[in-house]
């Protein structure tokens, strides 16, 4: 097995039958979408032990909204006397936004864009409310990630373990694209507590960015999934969705990214998109498929060199040659430091 | 995985996969006549791999992969590769096991009742357990005691005792030495052998029994008992266990059902004999 036959129980729970159950089980499990599969395949025949499986998974997912949802009301009361907008972003938003997206959806850190001026002030209340730097002050990593990335060092709170990541845009400033952050901010829709989440084309122009332009397709097969049922609401709640989103990742200048997104969406998940210009796969796309599916049935990576090589790309698409140069030196050459 | 086993125990099956045969020749000779898993699937699997390629033949170390792991576990040598098997079930437990709530203690059971003691490492609940295990009691578990929420049952967990250090002598005093892993030296926490339970508790390992009394094990001390009230005794079960949090509602309601229908005592005992006596003491007075 490997994780095709992942991505064709989350497509289409009906054609699972007797499978390799356990093998299902470590992929969704390495791949950290238990929690989707278990709701897609709720009410399919399966064995009695998968199905308490899914059972447990279906409850943890439970509890890990719960515990999104709170640490963004943590958050959302530790920066609340700023006034400035605070977004919500990825698996928290779409808990928020209560979009279908969430269903089985775990979450990890709390991941928020503010405006880049605010960014002193939000990380000062943060720090004042129990957060706190992960890496050391002044440091590398803490100088890179305020010069070139696109968010702040992350933080972890106290108390809870949680980390919070701090985004200002959506790219690092180091890649080629450059996203319009005030376009993100100004279109972005306020929830009923005062939080906000980004735009319906956004979310997805974020996700694709997030995807291909700056990873290395690690959770590409989740990351996939979130985009799939994300397309599939926001195109049937508005007739004219399509046409912004092509709008957008323009903006942003993202085209190509959100393109590939679509196609390799409705490649795996058979996500309907729009009909006009929509471009057949081509042997790049297959590419990333392949490492997206690279996962086998004991839930170990496979494609090894492929592995390796979009770990190169996601680095060389994040800063120039020269720079990335200097970095990965850095990297290398300095002694292992724990966070 | 080129090399694989499949063990049930209690209502949990593992699948292990191994890159080297040796550590699942010692896992197939401790967990010998444990049953397969009758479905052929499991609830865990668990990888026993090299770190880095080479690393397979050139001083081979084991680390320790499955659904959960731990990001910083550091790997062992292969000729401790029965240890990082354990290691990999318990790990799959402490952090993949939301069916059942789940606490860091030792279970036995007679006449259908269910003892459980608790208490931090080095208590001696598993030593305990074991020797109870060997005296009229059915061993129901030494590590993981699995508290099935709706029904308020415990489930019998007989994984292989790791008995650590000054309890290996006291066991092999009382059990067969073919009931025995290798000793195992010089690993983090000191020498480790681990011991196959008895006949009874592998056959009856699908049998659950109701809780009847929670006792707070202390080695080292002169013997002294202590009544444990309810709020502390919600405490230090939430305390050991590793879901509780997670089951949410469920859990919290189905621990307050353990607590309120069940005495706690905190003991303290000078060596496991004594301790085999007082245990006898409160299990008489409790049926009376």
């Amino acid at each position: 097995m490997n994780a095709r036959l992942l991505v064709r129980a989350l497509r289409d729970p009906a054609s699972v039958g007797d499978c390799d159950w356990s093998g299902l089980i470590s992929a969704a499990r390495a791949e950290q979408i238990i929690g989707s599969l278990a709701f897609r395949m709720e009410g399919q025949p399966v064995p009695a032990r998968i199905e308490a499986i899914f059972e447990a998974a279906r409850r943890d997912a439970a509890y890990s909204r719960t515990q999104a949802l709170w640490e963004a009301e943590m958050a959302r009361r530790a920066l609340a006397p700023l006034g400035v907008p605070v977004v919500l972003m990825k698996g928290t938003a779409f808990h928020a936004a209560d979009y279908d997206a969430r269903i089985g959806r775990s979450v990890g850190d709390l991941d928020i864009m503010v405006p880049r001026a605010s960014l002193d002030a939000v990380e000062a209340a943060l720090l004042d409310a129990g957060w706190e730097r992960m890496k050391e002050a002044e440091g590398y990593d803490d100088v890179y990630y305020r010069r070139w990335m696109h968010e702040l060092p992350p933080l972890i709170h106290r108390t809870r373990d949680r980390m919070i990541d701090v985004h200002h845009t959506i790219l690092p400033l180091t890649a080629r694209p450059t996203p319009d952050a005030e376009a993100l901010l100004a279109d972005s829709v306020a929830l009923e507590n005062g939080l906000r989440i980004l735009a319906p084309a956004d979310i997805i122009v974020h996700a694709a960015a997030h995807l291909f332009a700056d990873g290395d397709l690690a959770g590409g097969l989740r990351n996939l999934w979130d985009i799939d049922r994300l397309l599939r609401e926001f195109a049937a709640a508005d007739p004219d969705f399509w046409g912004k989103l092509r709008a957008r990742a323009r903006l942003h200048q993202l085209d190509h990214d959100v393109a590939r997104a679509l196609r390799l969406a409705r490649r795996l998940y058979a996500t309907p998109l729009e009909k006009r210009g929509s471009r057949s796969f081509s042997l790049t796309d297959r590419l990333f498929e392949a490492r997206i599916l690279a996962r086998n049935g004991w839930g170990q990576e496979r494609r090894k060199l492929l592995r390796f090589a979009f770990y190169v790309r996601s680095h060389w698409l994040r800063m120039p040659p020269l720079m990335l140069a200097r970095h990965l030196w850095t990297k290398a050459t300095r002694k292992p430091a724990r966070s | 995985m080129r090399h694989r086993l499949d063990i049930q125990i209690g209502p949990v099956a593992f699948r292990i996969g191994s890159a080297w045969k040796a550590p699942l020749d010692a896992l197939e000779h401790l967990y010998a006549s444990y049953p397969a898993p009758e479905d052929g699937l499991a609830d865990f699997t668990v990888r026993l791999e090299p770190e880095r390629p080479w690393r397979r033949f050139i001083r081979p170390s084991v680390a320790i992969k499955g659904d959960y792991v731990l990001a910083d576990a550091a790997p062992v040598s292969l000729a401790h590769g029965l240890l990082a098997a354990e290691m990999g079930m318990n790990l799959q437990m402490a952090l993949g096991q939301k069916r059942y709530l789940l606490l860091h203690a030792a279970t036995v059971e007679k006449d259908g009742r269910a003892l459980i003691m608790t208490g931090e490492s080095g208590a001696g609940k598993s030593t305990l357990a074991a020797l109870l295990g060997e005296r009229g009691w059915r061993l129901m578990g030494d590590e993981f005691a699995l508290l099935d929420m709706a029904s308020g049952r415990l489930l019998p967990f007989p994984r292989a005792v790791s008995l650590k250090n000054k309890a290996i002598a006291v066991m092999e005093a009382e059990v067969a030495a073919n009931r025995f892993g290798p000793r195992l030296d010089g690993t983090p926490k000191g020498a480790i052998r681990h011991m196959r339970p008895n006949a009874d508790a592998i056959a009856r390992m699908g049998e659950g029994a109701t809780p009847a009394l929670i006792l707070f094990p202390r080695f080292g001390e002169a013997e002294a008992v202590r009544g444990v009230g309810a709020a502390e005794v919600f405490m230090r079960l939430t305390q050991a266990s590793t879901n509780y949090v997670a089951l949410g509602r469920e859990g919290f309601d189905a621990l307050n059902r353990l607590i309120a229908a069940n005495p706690a005592l905190a003991i303290d005992y000078p060596d496991t004999d004594s301790a085999v006596g007082m245990v006898e003491d409160f299990w008489r007075a409790r049926a009376a």
